[in-house]
């Protein structure tokens, strides 16, 4: 492809002097002598490069690259955009269309065809402006990659990279958990024994650092880093990232772990009683409280592409939950033993869950189907996803990382490995980092996985760099783009459907969120009236008359319903009659 | 018709005053001539007619006397003599030859009515005449009216409409636009337009003459000519094909399409078998075209013995041979078509009742008769105590009692040969009646085609042989299940369905020998008294031994599966991940230690409870989903009622109302997978429910739906372009209505470019001064074209 184009731009842009555009007074002579330049030319390229030029003429309508002068333009029409980068921004199918449509309407869908091609055009034209690229940790011939440890990374690679991996040692109050922020600039860590602290784990920067004095279940960064919240032995609690508690929430007890919905502001948490609750942080209020009937919910994760919340339960099933449904949207039989942990990728088409039964599966969630299942010798304890979808899986006090869990075949070793010292608490990726975060019994690791992160960022979505202003701002907007709970479902592209439930579902729904029927008609009820009209027997009496009445008013328009049609047949029977009797001589009639 | 409808109107328009002259006349003609005869008489007369006319009821007007002025005036009597005769219209122009103020054109068109001999035709009436004219006024307005729709679809199409519509085009202008009076005054530029105008070289146009304008426009002529060949050959092609398809058609030898069709259907086996070969997805399709082809053949009234062709072939049966065995092919035909798939007898109709109570639909429904004659326990020769267990599910059973004694276990595997046989056998019949009726052409054709015979011989051939390797293949999976049951009743068995690996087998084993009392007490008696109370054995009765599970998962399912096999849930086999660095459990900790042998001891015990405990609970779910059927009968009501008696047959069948089975799941063919099949209401609040105005369909609007507007997905770009607003109006800027001017200038510089080609392929520099070019151009031709040609009619 590049060869001859390179040509084409030989013969026609590099000459000599650059000419003036020809003007319509100048004779056709310099044309003629524009020519033998290009004689010159080997007669095979220029056919080439002419073959070329034509097909892309054809491509493209719009520009007919001929100028006035007689220049032909070798780059006729804008620059193509490779298919691959289209398929990318490729949203929904293209419409079929059929001769039955009306011109209104062919008129709107071929107009919106237009714009949503335009759109993803220059989408993808502008995906040129990512200009990092992702790679991987390769080793040498017969050298696994999963040998090659975190210190000779650390010596290997520049020192702002190299300071990326360190090791907190932090004995005392026993396992950690941790999370990062979403925009992966700062670290959270929170202590079995109480110890929580958040630190700016790049500048290694501690902005808050205490201890609650009660057990700490779970830790989870709300939508900046100024608030998070901590799932105490109780109740739940949210900090400011100074450490001041903000918020005792008594509604939340017994949280064993939480999930921050970031588009909704959902912070969901699964309790040891067995509840899902959803608590909206921008308002404060829980928006639901769904009770699983499925005992300790320890297990928990959240789908980023549909904020359904997946649980784990010891029975070996997996449960998706939505706000807005009682019960599971799908159950899933995942494990013959507990689920241990689970995981879902950014993308929300791949699961991973691992059990005591020492399997790890990978499901695709949009089927519901199992797509691998490995056998890890001691089973996983803690599970996460990176954002380029490698998978970190923790046994015991060694974590692993694995490369193409879902894309290839089936994997047989790991992509990296690294021994920490306590046995693993809490796993996580760094967001836009390559960077594994470990929590564990003897403090916290921070591994470098070469290849993890997501190399280019959307700042205006998460952006690692922002300011106080910026964070500001997002703020602001974020909260005007909230989207509300109710929207929540598997399937996200459910709104631009049009709801095709019939009018008895419709009005079973209304009636049901109403509480009352707003169609029944209102039951009749006797007046009070003195002197004994009102004893029960007239009452009665009175009642029945109302009813007759009704009843005669249905059958007197039953009737003249059935009259009416039976008039009409009478008719059409009679018309058909006339008809059926005329004889060919009828035509000569007058 | 149309000349003389307008010769009518045209009549209708001049005579409508006449009329109402002329009608007095004729009466006075009557009056006139009675007037001749006596006074007296006529006195009498008229007395006589008024008597009459007054009998009659309706009043007729009595005109006044009148009488004509005539030649002679008596003095006596008026009497009009001479008024009988006709006044011809030579009487009048005798005149007018004479007066010389009369112009030529009158006298002669007055000379050529009188030469013309016809008759005027009678006026049409009011009502008529007026219908016409409004015709006419109506035709005429809605043309005036209609040239405006072209404008205004445009307008509703636009994309974005600016207001006021009429503005100045951007771009180069000529000079004498800009400015009004402009001479060259210098000197150099007198010179330079001197210079201009003697090379014959425009003075105003900056950039381009009219004809370089148009010729860049125009279509090249080789383009042209391309084209034009192409449509030429298509049309021919299309001509020359309708012309050889009439001819065909109007052939009536019945031997020749007879011929046709044989050579047609050949053409078809030969072209299945290859698609067979090549593609198998296609010929399955094709297939179930044939399928669907003989059941459209079953509903409709074909080979009933009823079309003309089989009464006059019944009348002759009798007295010819051949009419008699066509007519019985025809009748056999007829039953190999319209076999049922058999309705139970009344006795298992009430048994499926009762069994209905219990589950849906059981699948023995679907199978043939001799299939459920099989399945029938008073058809088979043993007989055991309890009713419905003895046709448990073979696999189900093995499972479930290991500890059967040897003997029961062979007798259940002869059962099970049985059974299987007996499934083959009806297998092979339905085959064959499919293959009877594969094409249904075939059975038309089938008294003279001796050669096609062969060839479906053949195929039969073919198919008995898959039919065999199937049986084999049917056959090695019934062996290898028997050795599965075998090595079931000697040790406890691995977790169902779980070709594992030899490593991991080794693993479960050894875990299994060290766990092994729990693990064959929680798969027996638990698992059997489970399955027992579910009535999950009582289901699995009638279904039809199942291949084992792997071979079930390859085969296509044909008929709906209603149990699920616990062995076909988890079936994904592992792969052993080799870790390079093992875990270290740390001794200290014995709270750990003690958790991790917890686990494995869950781990042992949870294999098989977990899997039928999510089965149950699937179960469960579909079974609250199903539509309940509602029972109103009355017991008692019309017949005997009391304890121990049951409402009758007819009864029940009668008050008890079937709803519509519900849709299918979406979980129907995922075993370990419940799906809720609850509606999200709450997305329902913010969605469309109606669809809106010009959509058709829902598809159309999703399509229109589909792509984001917001700037989080698309750039600067396009977001501006996707929420441009639809009308712009300009800040104070007059907006007036659109007038016909503003559209229609074109019309007359049209209708002088109509005698010019439309498309203008070359022209010289010199003569085309406004060649029209363009495609947008010849469009608005075409449509001015048209309109003058409704003018013109």
């Amino acid at each position: 492809m590049a060869a001859p184009v390179e040509e084409a731009l030989a013969s026609t842009h590099v000459e000599k002097k650059k000419k003036p555009p020809k003007r319509y007074w100048q004779e056709e002579k310099n044309e003629d002598d524009a020519n033998p330049d290009k004689d010159k030319n080997s007669e095979a390229q220029k056919e080439f490069s002419d073959k070329k030029h034509k097909e892309r003429q054809k491509k493209r309508k719009s520009g007919d690259g001929k100028f006035i002068s007689g220049k032909t333009d070798p780059f006729p029409g804008e620059a193509p955009v490779p298919s691959e980068q289209l398929k990318k921004f490729q949203r929904g199918k293209k419409f079929q269309k059929s001769k039955t449509d009306k011109w209104k309407a062919k008129a709107i869908i071929t107009r919106s065809e237009a714009e949503s091609n335009l759109v993803q055009k220059e989408a993808a034209r502008y995906d040129l402006l990512l200009p990092e690229d992702a790679g991987f940790l390769e080793g040498d011939e017969d050298e696994d990659t999963c040998t090659v440890s975190q210190e000779d990374i650390a010596e290997a690679v520049d020192i702002t990279s190299g300071a990326k991996y360190f090791n907190l040692h932090l004995t005392q109050f026993g396992p950690y958990r941790l999370d990062y922020s979403r925009n992966g600039r700062h670290l959270l860590l929170g202590g079995r024994r109480g110890h929580v602290s958040c630190i700016d784990w790049q500048t290694k920067n501690l902005m808050c650092e205490m201890n609650v004095m009660e057990t700490v279940q779970d830790i989870k960064w709300l939508h900046t880093e100024a608030m998070f919240a901590v799932a105490q032995k109780k109740w739940l609690y949210i900090y400011d990232s100074k450490g001041i508690e903000l918020h005792c929430i008594k509604k939340f007890n017994d949280v064993l772990r939480m999930q921050f919905l970031p588009y909704h502001f959902l912070l969901a948490t699964a309790s040891a009683t067995g509840f899902l609750q959803y608590l909206d942080v921008s308002v404060g209020k829980e928006v639901a409280a769904i009770g699983t009937k499925s005992g300790r919910l320890d297990v928990m994760a959240q789908n980023p592409y549909n904020a359904i919340i997946h649980l784990g339960h010891p029975n070996g099933t997996v449960s998706l939950w939505s706000p807005n449904q009682r019960e599971p949207l799908v159950k899933m039989l995942c494990h013959r033993g507990a689920v241990r942990s689970l995981a879902v990728d950014k993308t929300g088409t791949y699961m991973v869950t691992s059990g005591l039964d020492r399997r790890l599966a990978v499901y695709d969630i949009r089927a519901f189907k199992p797509l691998h299942k490995y056998f890890l010798p001691a089973g996983a304890s803690c599970l996460s996803l990176s954002q380029r979808g490698l998978l970190s899986a923790a046994t015991g006090d060694v974590v692993q990382v694995y490369r193409d869990v879902w894309g290839g075949g089936p994997i047989s070793k790991p992509y990296m490995a690294h021994r920490v010292r306590g046995s693993v608490w809490g796993v996580g990726f760094c967001p836009f980092e390559d960077v594994l975060g470990i929590g564990h019994g003897e403090g916290f690791t921070s591994m470098i996985v070469p290849g993890a992160g997501e190399p280019n960022f959307d700042a205006l979505e998460v952006n690692p760099f922002r300011s106080l202003k910026q964070r500001q701002e997002w703020e602001v907007k974020a909260l005007l783009e909230k989207v509300q709970p109710d929207l929540i479902g598997l399937d996200p592209g459910l709104l631009v459907k049009v709801d095709k439930a019939s009018f008895e579902q419709k009005h079973k729904e209304r009636v049901e969120a109403l509480g009352y029927d707003p169609l029944e008609n209102d039951k009749f009820k006797p007046r009070f009236k003195k002197r004994g009209r009102s004893a029960a027997g007239a009452v009665e009496k009175r009642k029945k008359k109302v009813a007759h009445e009704d009843q005669r008013d249905v059958i007197r328009k039953t009737v003249e319903e059935r009259m009416e049609k039976e008039k009409e047949k009478k008719e059409i029977a009679k018309q058909k009659a006339e008809q059926g009797r005329k004889t060919a001589l009828d035509r000569f009639k007058k | 018709m149309d000349s003389s409808t307008r010769k009518r109107v045209k009549m209708a328009a001049a005579l409508v005053d006449e009329e109402e002259e002329l009608s007095p006349d004729e009466e006075n003609e009557i009056s006139a001539s009675e007037d001749e005869e006596g006074s007296d008489d006529d006195r009498k007369h008229t007395k006589l007619l008024e008597a009459i006319s007054s009998l009659g009821g309706k009043r007729r007007r009595m005109q006044a006397e009148r009488s004509e002025a005539s030649v002679q005036v008596s003095e006596f009597s008026v009497n009009a003599e001479g008024a009988g005769e006709k006044i011809q219209l030579s009487d009048l122009l005798g005149s007018m030859e004479k007066t010389p103020g009369t112009a030529n054109t009158t006298k002669k068109q007055l000379r050529n009515l009188q030469n013309s001999k016809g008759t005027l035709e009678l006026p049409l009436s009011r009502q008529q005449t007026e219908k016409i004219q409004r015709g006419v006024a109506y035709e005429r307005s809605s043309k005036e009216v209609s040239r405006w729709e072209s404008v205004i679809k445009q307008n509703q199409k636009a994309e974005q409409i600016i207001f006021p519509l009429k503005q100045e085009s951007a771009g180069p202008k000529r000079v004498e636009q800009v400015v009004a009076g402009w001479k060259a005054q210098t000197p150099l530029e007198q010179q330079i337009f001197s210079l201009l105008r003697s090379n014959n070289q425009p003075v105003t146009d900056p950039v381009l003459t009219p004809v370089e304008e148009a010729s860049i426009k125009a279509m090249s002529l080789e383009e042209a000519k391309i084209r034009r060949a192409e449509l030429q050959k298509a049309r021919v092609l299309q001509s020359y094909y309708e012309a050889k398809a009439r001819r065909e058609k109007k052939i009536k030898s019945k031997k020749y399409h007879k011929v046709q069709k044989k050579a047609k259907h050949k053409n078809f086996l030969k072209q299945f078998d290859e698609m067979m070969k090549t593609d198998p997805a296609a010929a399955l399709e094709e297939l179930k075209k044939m399928e669907l082809s003989r059941m459209e053949e079953r509903m409709s009234l074909k080979h009933q013995n009823s079309s003309k062709w089989a009464k006059t072939k019944a009348i002759m049966a009798k007295y010819d041979d051949s009419a008699r065995k066509a007519m019985q092919q025809q009748l056999e035909l007829n039953k190999e078509l319209t076999q049922k798939l058999v309705v139970p007898s009344d006795d298992d109709d009430e048994g499926k009742d009762d069994e209905e109570e219990a589950s849906a639909l059981p699948d023995f429904v679907n199978d043939p008769e001799s299939a459920s004659g099989a399945m029938n326990p008073w058809m088979r020769g043993r007989l055991t105590a309890e009713g419905h267990e003895v046709t448990t599910d073979p696999h189900t059973m093995s499972t479930e009692e290991p500890a059967r004694s040897q003997e029961e276990v062979e007798e259940e595997e002869e059962d099970e040969e049985e059974q299987l046989l007996v499934h083959f056998e009806t297998k092979r019949k339905l085959r064959q009646d499919e293959e009877d009726d594969l094409v249904p052409v075939t059975q038309e054709e089938e008294e003279d085609a001796d050669g096609e015979k062969t060839a479906r011989d053949g195929q039969e051939e073919e198919e008995e042989e898959e039919e065999e390797q199937e049986v084999v293949s049917e056959f090695n999976t019934l062996f290898n299940r028997l050795m599965k049951n075998s090595r079931t009743s000697m040790e406890p068995p691995p977790p169902p369905g779980k070709p594992a690996r030899t490593e991991e087998v080794e693993l479960e084993q050894e875990e299994e020998a060290l766990l092994d009392e729990g693990l064959v007490r929680a798969r027996t008696m638990e698992d059997l008294e489970g399955l027992v109370h579910d009535g999950i054995a009582e289901e699995s009765v009638a279904s039809v031994p199942h291949a084992a599970s792997v071979d079930a998962a390859s085969e296509p399912h044909s008929r709906r599966k209603k149990e699920i096999d616990p062995r076909e849930v988890l079936t994904k086999d592992a792969n052993v991940i080799k870790v390079p660095l093992a875990p270290t459990l740390l001794e200290g900790e014995e709270e750990e230690g003690s958790s991790a042998q917890m686990s494995i001891i869950k781990e042992a015990f949870a294999g098989d409870d977990v899997i039928s405990d999510f089965l149950k609970d699937k179960k469960k779910q579909e079974e609250a989903g199903q539509p309940k059927v509602v029972d109103l009968t009355l017991p008692g009501w019309g017949e005997w009622g009391g304890v121990g008696l049951k409402p009758s047959r007819y009864k029940r069948r009668k008050f008890r109302l079937k709803p519509h089975p519900a849709a299918l799941r979406k979980d129907q063919k995922l075993p370990a997978v419940i799906i809720s099949e609850k509606r999200n209401s709450s997305v329902a609040l913010h969605q469309v429910s109606q669809l809106p105005f010009p959509f058709q369909n829902s598809s159309q609007f999703e399509v229109c739906m589909r792509s984001p507007v917001g700037q989080t997905w698309n750039t600067q770009n396009s977001v501006k372009k996707l929420t441009a607003p639809k009308v712009v109006t300009r800040l104070g800027s007059i907006i007036e209505p659109l007038r016909k001017e503003d559209f229609q200038p074109e019309e007359k510089s049209a209708e002088a470019l109509k005698k010019r080609p439309q498309i203008v392929l070359e022209e010289k520099r010199g003569k085309g001064g406004r060649a029209g070019g363009g495609a947008r151009r010849a469009q608005r031709q075409q449509q001015q074209q048209k309109k003058k040609k409704q003018k013109t009619d």
